[in-house]
């Protein structure tokens, strides 16, 4: 091949070469926006195949504000009553006599009163929880119509046209992660936020924590913050005896919590 | 429902998750693991005059039949009355998740009540019916007509043949009885999830508290009934049934010592949750009801009785409470198995209690309805086909020959 010899651009001609790239750019995101401007649709882009999510959560970052909790109440239509959660936040109570006394007062939205009585406190420390979305599912096992499901990109979902509201799954789930929605009688949890998840969105928990305590992402993409809190944290899952292989990860996490 | 959970919250002791305030599986759960086990066990009881030959059981052999087959079509139903949309139940047949214990039920009790029961006790009243069909008059004259289907051959050759086909429906029935109610422990001790009901021998227990439920069950019903048709029982088959009834209770018995054994030696992570609720929430049901009063109490009573010299009429006192003080136990068993299981948290830090409500699709009412439901339809089954054994048709060759009807 022949060579050419390049000399360095200058500023004056990198500049003009951009401004006249610059009218161009917008056809760069032509394709995400074509079908809504040309068919007034969203795009149905989303592949479930590509993607694989899972939460990190950081213990020591927990503040026990209760938002997440809050957040996920009005984000998800979930009713108002201090029974039913798909996130909720436990506080730990540590006694230098090793007990530990736990408390999760409205799922922690109202957050949480003042310690009474006489423990003499050895540490404290806050844990949300949520459905663990195992890789290895109980509830998914025992759903006698194939109404729980778990999706493509690793999420546990229900399909509330479908379930005929038994509630085996409840039993099976070893987290307490699910409830019967009192209205619509069917099985119902965390799906992870999947209709913003769809649209490229953060989980409405992760969203709102002030503390960045909830980490989001992809485990397979090393750029997602997933990774990076996996890379840098020790990190266990809830009850692994279980064999149920979570995919939400604690970070900080006392042997007490279960 | 509010105002329950709220009064609840105040019994709550110690940490439980806050989707645990409200109890999954109610009263109706537990009657229908209690239902499915008398069938299975009466079933098991007539194979025994059937296969195993004790001709002594001959009087309440057609009862356990009928009995069994009255308690089963009932035993759905607490199930489809608990469902949070009985209206998509039928999914359960269409498309079943094959992964789950639970969609399994529907075929096994399907073939439970299809292939074992309705066609035993079809070979097995075909010969009564044809001939009813001749000397009844009326109604139930057209009814005795249709039920044989046309098969209205009586001639020895085809009663043998009734006979031989009954004996192999028996043989299939043992297991398939042992599959149902060895299946409904599956549906509890496959629960990884929780430490009270995940254990292998969860399914031994059911079956054999089930044979002790089904032959007490028998026990009963045939006493209560010889008595109100003013004849007399057979004591032998008194005895004999109360003989398989102690014997029963204490593989029952060994079998629950064993795993209650086996857990408090083990001493696993519930050990401590799991020993506060058995002294607390469960000291009654468990420990006075099922144990002392549904086992123990029965068990001395039998032996007293059956072995002991005394008249019959207070053998038959002894063994009529036993049977009833059983059956109490036995649905105490269920009670603690399915309430029992959900009255502790899954984060083993506290227990939570069931507030059983009267009215309503899961209140007591309901309940007491499910279980006089099975009775109400074994009496009528029982003027439909009299299972006693005086009221057996007699085939007249004389008179009939071997042409049956026509």
């Amino acid at each position: 091949m022949k060579k050419k010899k390049s000399a360095p651009l200058s500023r004056r001609d990198f500049l003009i070469i951009c401004s006249k790239a610059l009218p161009f750019t917008g056809l760069l995101f032509f394709p995400f926006t074509a079908n809504r401007l040309l068919f007034g649709q969203e795009i149905d882009e989303y592949d479930p195949t590509q993607h694989d999510y899972a939460m990190g959560i950081d213990i020591h970052k927990c503040i026990g504000c209760g938002r997440c909790a809050d957040a996920c109440k009005k984000e998800n239509n979930v009713p108002k009553e201090p029974y039913y959660f798909r996130t909720w936040v436990e506080r730990y109570i540590i006694s230098t006599e090793g007990e530990s006394y736990v408390d999760s007062p409205n799922g922690g939205i109202d957050g949480f009163p003042d310690l009474k009585g006489d423990i003499d406190i050895l540490r404290t420390f806050f844990v949300p929880k949520l459905c663990n979305q195992c890789a290895n599912p109980p509830c998914v096992q025992v759903c006698p119509v194939g109404a729980t499901f778990a999706s493509r990109d690793g999420v546990v979902l229900v399909d509330e046209k479908y379930c005929v509201g038994c509630r085996y799954c409840i039993q099976a789930c070893p987290y307490g992660a699910r409830f019967l929605h009192p209205v619509k009688k069917v099985a119902d949890k965390c799906t992870f936020c999947y209709h913003r998840l769809v649209r490229g969105l953060l989980p409405a928990c992760v969203e709102v924590c002030p503390t960045q305590a909830r980490i989001f992402g992809e485990v397979g993409l090393r750029s997602s913050p997933l990774r990076r809190f996996l890379r840098f944290n020790d990190v266990v899952v809830l009850k692994p005896a279980l064999n149920t292989k979570p995919k939400v990860y604690y970070a900080g996490a006392d042997g007490e919590v279960r | 429902m509010v105002t329950n959970i709220m009064t609840g919250l105040q019994n709550i002791s110690g940490y439980i998750y806050p989707n645990e305030f409200e109890l999954h599986w109610g009263i109706l759960i537990v009657v229908y693991p209690y239902l499915t086990g008398l069938v299975a066990g009466a079933f098991i009881l007539a194979s025994l005059e059937r296969v195993f030959n004790v001709k002594v059981l001959q009087p309440v052999y057609r009862l356990s039949l009928l009995s069994a087959l009255a308690f089963l079509f009932v035993a759905p139903l607490p199930l489809l009355v608990h469902l949070g949309h009985p209206e998509r139940s039928f999914e359960m047949f269409l498309t079943p998740y094959t992964s789950s214990a639970m969609a399994m039920f529907g075929f096994v009790y399907a073939w439970y009540l299809m292939v074992v029961l309705l066609l035993e006790i079809w070979f097995d009243y075909r010969k009564d019916m044809v001939i009813w069909s001749k000397e009844k008059r009326g109604l139930m004259r057209f009814v005795y007509r249709i039920l044989p289907l046309g098969v209205t051959d009586v001639s020895e050759k085809s009663i043998l043949f009734d006979n031989k086909i009954g004996r192999i429906i028996t043989i299939i029935g043992i297991p398939s009885a042992f599959l149902l109610h060895g299946y409904v422990g599956f549906i509890f001790g496959s629960v990884k999830a929780n430490p009270w009901w995940s254990s292998v021998l969860m399914p031994i227990v059911f079956l054999f508290s089930a044979i002790v439920s089904g032959i007490a069950l028998i026990l009963i019903i045939y006493m209560v009934t010889t008595m109100f048709r003013l004849k007399t029982m057979s004591m032998p088959c008194l005895n004999k049934l109360a003989e398989f009834l102690l014997y029963a209770i204490i593989v029952d018995l060994s079998l629950e010592s064993l795993d209650f054994i086996q857990r408090l030696y083990e001493s696993e992570e519930s050990i401590k949750i799991l020993s506060e609720m058995i002294s607390s929430r469960l000291f009654l049901s468990l420990i006075v009801s099922q144990v002392i009063l549904g086992s123990i109490v029965p068990m001395v009573s039998l032996v007293w009785a059956r072995f002991g010299r005394l008249p019959d009429e207070m053998r038959r006192m002894a063994y009529f409470i036993a049977a009833i003080l059983v059956q109490v136990g036995i649905f105490s068993t269920r009670w603690n198995v399915v309430i029992g299981g959900q009255l502790f948290s899954k984060s083993l830090r506290g227990l939570t209690v069931y507030k059983m409500q009267l009215f309503g699709l899961e209140g007591l009412l309901m309940t007491g309805f499910l279980l006089i439901l099975p009775l109400i339809i074994l009496y009528l089954l029982s003027k439909l086909l009299p299972p006693w054994p005086d009221s057996e048709a007699k085939v007249q060759y004389s008179q009939a020959g071997d042409h049956g009807l026509r």
